[in-house]
C-alpha cells in the first residue's frame, strides 16, 4: 500500500503543480465569460479549500502517523491567520475609516493612543511571516512539552487540546486583548503592495496555496519516510513498548506536533488574505473537530487522502449550506457517524483496499495495547 | 374553643353547645368593653379638633400618635392635606378621602353631605408634628413586621424628628427583633446628627459596628468627619477596621457561595460524563446534548402541564428528563459506540456527529430561539443569610446536586449493578472473565450517565436560557472536571467540580472571567504533570498505558 500511496502522492503533487500554473492562466489570460475562464471568486474559493487541505495534511501527520488526535489545530490555524491579519491590518495605514497612519481602525475606535507591543513590527512582512511560524510553533512546543512529558495520551490529550482552543477562542473575543475583539481583523487592502481585490492577486494566492500544499505534503512525506517517521508510527502503534525499548517517546511526539502546528499556522496565513477576514470564531472548537473529520473522510494516515477529504467535505459544505442550509448539520453529523463506523480508513483507504488482492490488516499491536489501556 | 377540649368526651351534645355559647358570649362582652374604653379616649382626642385651635390640634395629634387607634393614620394624613373636617354643632369630626368621600372619623360611616363641615386649619408647626407622628404611628403599629419596616425606614432616612417616637417605642418594646431594629435606627440618627453627646455617639458606633454592613460603614465614616473627640475618633476607627474585615469575610463567603453554586452545576453536568468515561474509556461528545435534552424536557413539561399542576412541574420534569436522556444515551451506545469500542478517538468524532444531529434536530423541532422555563414558586426569589444573598433556585440546585451525588454513590456501592460497573471500570477483561456481561454494563452505564445529564438539564433550565446549544457551554468545563478529578471514584468528580467551580469564582473578580479560565486550564495542565490520571486515579496494572 505504501508504494501505491507514494505513487498516488506523485500524481497528487503533479496535479497540484498543474493547477498552480494553469488556474492563474485560465483565470487571467482568458476573456471573462468564455468556457475556459475561471472567475476570480472560484479561484478564491478553491484557494480556500487548498488552505484547508494544508491543515488536513498537518493534522494527518500527528493523528494518522502519531496517534495524537489534536483538537487544537484550528487554533494553530487561526493564530497563523491572525499573524497574517495583523500584517494586512498595518498595510491599510491611513486608508482606514479613521485615517490613522499607525493605529488600525478598531484601536482608534477603542480610543487607544499607542500601538500595543504585540503589534510592533507587523508592518514588516518578513517579521509577520516569522510570527506566522513562531507563534503556533512555540505554543505547540510549550503545550506539547507539558502534555507529552506527563504522558497525556488518547482522549485525554484531545480534551486538553480542545480546552486550549476554547480558552483562546474566549480570549480573542475580548476587546481588551488587543486583536480586534468580536469583529476580528478585516477590511484588508493589499498584500506586499498588491491589491487583494484584483484577480491577479487572487490567482497568485491560489498558486501560493497550491505550492504550500505541495511543500507541506513533501515535508510530511519526508518525515514519515525517514527512520524518525518509522519510530513515530511505532509510537502510535505501541507507545509503551517504544518507551521500554529506550526511545524518548515524548520527543518524537513533540517534534511531530510542532511541525504540524507550524504547517497549520502557514495554512491560516494563506487563508486570511483569501477570505478577507479573521475573527475569533476561527478558534471555535467545532472547527478543529471538523478538520479531524476531513482527515477521517479522506483516509487517516495517507496524507493525500487527508487533503482530498478536506477539499471534498468543504466542497460539499459550500454546496449544501447554499442549497439546503437546514440539512447541512444533519449531513455533517451523519458524515461523522458514518465515516467512523463504516469507513475507518476513509475513502482513500477504501479505494486502495478494494483494489488490493489481500486486504490490509492493521497491526495487531494496536488492538492489544488499546485493549490493555482499558 | 379550649373549653370544649377540656370537657369529658361523654358530655351530651346539648351541654357542650351551651358551654360554647357561653364562652363566645363572654368573649364578645370583653371585646365590647375594651372597644368602649378606647372609644371614650378617642372621643376626647377628636373633640380637640373641634376647637380648631393650633395648640389643641397639636395636642390631639400627640394623643392620636400615642393611642394609635386604627383610624389615626387616615386622620393625620387628612389633616396634613387639609382634608380633615369638623362640625362643631353636631360634634362630628370627619375626613375626606382622596377619592372625595366623607368619612366619620369616629365611626367610619360615610356622610352624605359636607355642607355643615369646616376644615381644620394647619400651620407649619402642625405639619411637622404630623410628619413625626405618622412615623411614630407606624413605629407603634401592633404588627412587629410593620414596626421593623418603620424602624428600617428611619434607619435609611435618618430623620431626626423620628427620634422621640423612636425612643418612646424603644422604652416599651418587648419584641427583641424590633428593639434591635429600633436601636439601629436610633444609632443612625445619632451618627448623622450634628449635635449628639459623646456618650450617644459611642453607643451608636457600638451598635453600628455590630451591624457591620456597608450602610454602617458609611454612617461611621460620616460620624468621623463630624467629630473631633479623640474617644469617638478612636472608637470609630476601630469599628471601621472591624467592619472592613467583616465585609471582606462576607464578600469571600459570597464568592464561596457563587463557587458552590457553579460547582453544583458543574458536578451535575460532569458526573454522568465521569461514569461513561470511567466505565467505557470513551468520551461522549454528545453528553452536553443530553443536558440540553433534559432542559427541553423541562420546557415541554411546562408547556403541557395544566396550570393547577405547574407548581409540581419539576416532579414531572426530572423523571421525564432522566428517561429521555437515558433512552437517547442507550440508542447512541447500541447504535454507535459499541462498534467503536477499541477506537476511543473515533468514538469522540462519532459522538460529536451525534451532538450536531441532536442540536439540529432540536432546532428544527423547537426553533432556534431561547426558550424560557419559569421557576416554580418555591424556587424563585432570594433571601439573606447574614451578609450573604442567596438565590433560592441556586440553593435548590445545590441540594439536587447533593441528592444526585448521594444517589449515584448508593447505586455504585449498594447495588449489584453498581458493583459490576465498578468491576468493569477497574478491569474490563477481568470483569468479563468473572462472568459479568460487559456489553450490558456498558449499555446501562451509558443510560445512567446520560440520564443524570438529563437531570442536570432540568437544573440548568432553572438558571439559564434553554437553547439548542445549551450543552456546548458546559461540556468543556465538564471535561476539565473529569480530567482533573480522575475517573476512579465519584469523589474525584465532586472534588474536581468543587475545586474548579470555586477557584473560578474566586479568580473571576481578581483577574476576570476569561483569564480565570485560562489560568485554571494552565493549572490543570501543570497538575496532570504530577497526576496524569487525575486526582483519584485507578491504581493497578490494568490502567498503565
Amino acid at each position: 500500500m505504501s508504494e501505491r500511496l507514494d505513487r498516488l502522492g506523485l500524481v497528487f503533487v503533479a496535479l497540484l503543480a498543474v493547477a498552480a500554473i494553469l488556474v492563474p492562466i485560465l483565470s487571467l489570460a482568458t476573456p471573462a465569460g468564455s468556457a475556459l475562464n475561471i472567475p476570480p471568486y472560484l479561484v478564491q474559493l478553491f484557494g480556500k479549500y487548498l488552505c484547508y487541505a494544508i491543515l488536513a495534511v498537518a493534522l494527518d501527520l500527528v493523528w494518522g502517523y502519531c496517534g495524537i488526535l489534536s483538537l487544537g489545530h484550528g487554533a494553530f490555524f487561526a493564530l497563523g491567520g491572525y499573524a497574517m491579519g495583523m500584517y494586512l491590518m498595518r498595510q491599510i495605514g491611513a486608508r482606514g475609516v479613521y485615517a490613522n497612519p499607525i493605529l488600525p481602525d478598531f484601536m482608534v475606535f477603542l480610543n487607544w493612543k499607542e500601538l500595543p507591543v504585540a503589534w510592533w513590527g507587523f508592518n514588516w512582512f518578513p517579521y509577520a511571516m516569522l510570527m506566522v511560524v513562531l507563534v503556533p510553533g512555540l505554543l505547540a512546543l510549550a503545550f506539547g512539552w507539558f502534555a507529552f512529558r506527563s504522558r497525556v495520551t488518547g482522549v485525554y490529550l484531545s480534551i486538553i487540546t480542545q480546552a486550549m482552543t476554547f480558552a483562546l477562542f474566549k480570549e480573542f473575543f475580548r476587546n481588551d486583548f488587543g486583536f480586534g475583539g468580536n469583529n476580528g481583523l478585516t477590511d484588508f487592502k493589499d498584500l506586499l503592495g498588491f491589491s487583494l481585490q484584483s484577480a491577479s492577486t487572487k490567482a497568485a494566492l491560489f498558486s501560493a496555496s497550491a505550492i504550500a500544499l505541495i511543500l507541506a505534503y513533501w515535508v510530511a512525506r519526508k518525515i514519515i519516510g525517514s527512520k524518525y517517521g518509522k519510530a513515530l508510527m511505532a509510537v502510535r502503534d505501541a507507545e509503551s513498548r517504544m518507551r521500554f525499548l529506550g526511545y524518548r517517546v515524548e520527543n518524537y511526539k513533540l517534534f511531530a506536533f510542532v511541525v504540524s502546528a507550524v504547517m497549520a499556522g502557514i495554512a491560516g496565513a494563506l487563508y486570511v488574505p483569501q477570505v478577507g477576514i479573521i475573527n475569533p470564531s476561527e478558534f471555535a472548537p467545532a472547527n478543529s473537530i471538523e478538520a479531524a473529520i476531513w482527515v477521517a473522510v479522506g483516509g487517516r494516515g495517507t496524507l493525500v487522502g487527508a487533503a482530498i477529504g478536506a477539499i471534498a467535505v468543504n466542497f460539499a459544505k459550500t454546496y449544501f449550506t447554499g442549497a439546503f442550509p437546514e440539512y447541512w448539520l444533519y449531513g455533517l453529523g451523519l458524515l461523522f457517524v458514518l465515516t467512523t463506523l463504516f469507513l475507518p480508513k476513509g475513502l482513500l483507504g477504501l479505494a486502495l483496499t478494494a483494489r488490493d488482492k489481500k486486504p490490509v490488516v492493521e497491526t495487531p499491536a494496536i488492538a492489544v495495547e488499546e485493549g490493555a489501556d482499558l | 374553643m379550649w373549653i370544649v377540649g377540656q370537657m369529658d368526651r361523654g358530655t351530651p351534645v346539648g351541654v357542650r353547645c351551651r358551654a360554647v355559647l357561653s364562652s363566645v358570649l363572654a368573649l364578645l362582652a370583653c371585646l365590647l368593653f375594651a372597644g368602649a374604653a378606647r372609644a371614650d379616649a378617642l372621643d376626647d382626642t377628636l373633640a380637640k379638633f373641634l376647637d380648631d385651635k393650633f395648640s389643641r390640634t397639636e395636642k390631639a395629634i400627640g394623643e392620636l400618635a400615642a393611642e394609635a387607634p386604627p383610624q389615626a393614620a387616615a386622620v393625620l394624613e387628612a389633616l396634613g392635606d387639609n382634608r380633615l373636617l369638623f362640625d362643631q354643632a353636631d360634634h362630628i369630626v370627619a375626613y375626606k378621602t382622596t377619592a372625595g368621600a366623607i368619612i366619620n372619623a369616629k365611626t367610619g360611616e360615610t356622610i352624605a353631605s359636607a355642607a355643615a363641615f369646616k376644615k381644620v386649619r394647619v400651620n407649619n408647626a402642625i405639619r411637622s408634628a404630623i410628619e413625626g407622628s405618622i412615623g411614630s404611628l407606624t413605629l407603634a403599629n401592633p404588627d412587629p413586621q410593620k414596626r421593623i419596616a418603620a424602624a428600617e425606614d428611619v434607619f435609611k432616612t435618618r430623620e431626626a424628628k423620628a427620634l422621640p417616637a423612636l425612643q418612646a417605642q424603644l422604652a416599651k418594646e418587648s419584641d427583641p427583633q424590633v428593639a434591635e431594629a429600633l436601636r439601629l435606627a436610633q444609632a443612625a440618627i445619632f451618627a448623622s446628627n450634628d449635635n449628639t453627646s459623646t456618650k450617644d455617639r459611642l453607643a451608636a458606633i457600638d451598635i453600628l459596628k455590630a451591624r457591620g454592613d456597608q450602610d454602617a460603614q458609611n454612617l461611621i465614616d460620616q460620624l468621623l468627619q463630624k467629630t473631633t473627640d479623640p474617644a469617638v475618633k478612636s472608637a470609630g476607627e476601630s469599628a471601621l477596621t472591624s467592619i472592613h474585615t467583616r465585609l471582606a469575610m462576607w464578600g469571600a463567603a459570597q464568592d464561596l457561595w457563587y463557587g458552590l453554586s457553579a460547582s453544583s452545576v458543574l458536578l451535575l453536568a460532569a458526573i454522568g460524563l465521569a461514569i461513561t468515561f470511567g466505565v467505557m474509556g470513551v468520551i461522549n461528545m454528545a453528553h452536553g446534548e443530553m443536558v440540553m435534552l433534559g432542559a427541553y424536557a423541562t420546557y415541554v413539561v411546562q408547556l403541557l402541564l395544566p396550570p393547577s399542576l405547574q407548581n409540581w412541574s419539576l416532579a414531572f420534569a426530572i423523571p421525564l428528563a432522566f428517561l429521555v436522556a437515558a433512552l437517547v444515551g442507550v440508542a447512541i451506545e447500541r447504535l454507535i459506540i459499541r462498534f467503536l469500542y477499541t477506537r476511543p478517538l473515533e468514538t469522540l468524532l462519532a459522538t460529536w456527529g451525534v451532538s450536531l444531529i441532536l442540536q439540529q434536530l432540536v432546532r428544527s423541532l423547537f426553533g432556534a430561539n431561547n426558550k424560557l422555563v419559569t421557576n416554580p414558586p418555591f424556587m424563585s426569589g432570594a433571601f439573606h443569610l447574614g451578609g450573604l444573598e442567596i438565590t433560592t433556585n441556586r440553593l435548590w440546585i445545590i441540594v439536587l446536586a447533593i441528592v444526585v451525588f448521594v444517589g449515584l454513590q448508593l447505586v455504585l456501592r449498594a447495588t449489584p449493578f453498581g458493583l459490576q460497573m465498578r468491576a468493569v471500570t477497574q478491569n474490563r477483561r477481568m470483569a468479563a472473565a468473572m462472568g459479568i456481561s460487559t456489553a450490558r454494563i456498558d449499555m446501562l452505564a451509558f443510560a445512567l450517565g446520560s440520564g443524570v445529564a438529563g437531570i442536570a438539564g432540568v437544573a440548568l433550565s432553572q438558571i439559564d436560557n434553554v437553547s439548542p446549544n445549551l450543552g456546548q457551554g458546559y461540556i468543556i468545563d465538564s471535561f476539565m472536571v473529569v480530567v482533573f478529578g480522575g475517573v476512579g471514584n465519584l469523589w474525584g468528580t465532586a472534588l474536581g467540580a468543587l475545586t474548579l467551580g470555586i477557584a473560578n469564582k474566586i479568580l473571576e473578580p481578581v483577574i476576570g472571567a476569561i483569564q480565570g479560565q485560562i489560568v485554571l486550564l494552565i493549572v490543570i495542565i501543570l497538575f496532570i504533570q504530577k497526576r496524569p490520571r487525575g486526582l483519584f486515579a485507578l491504581k493497578g496494572r490494568a490502567v498503565e498505558a
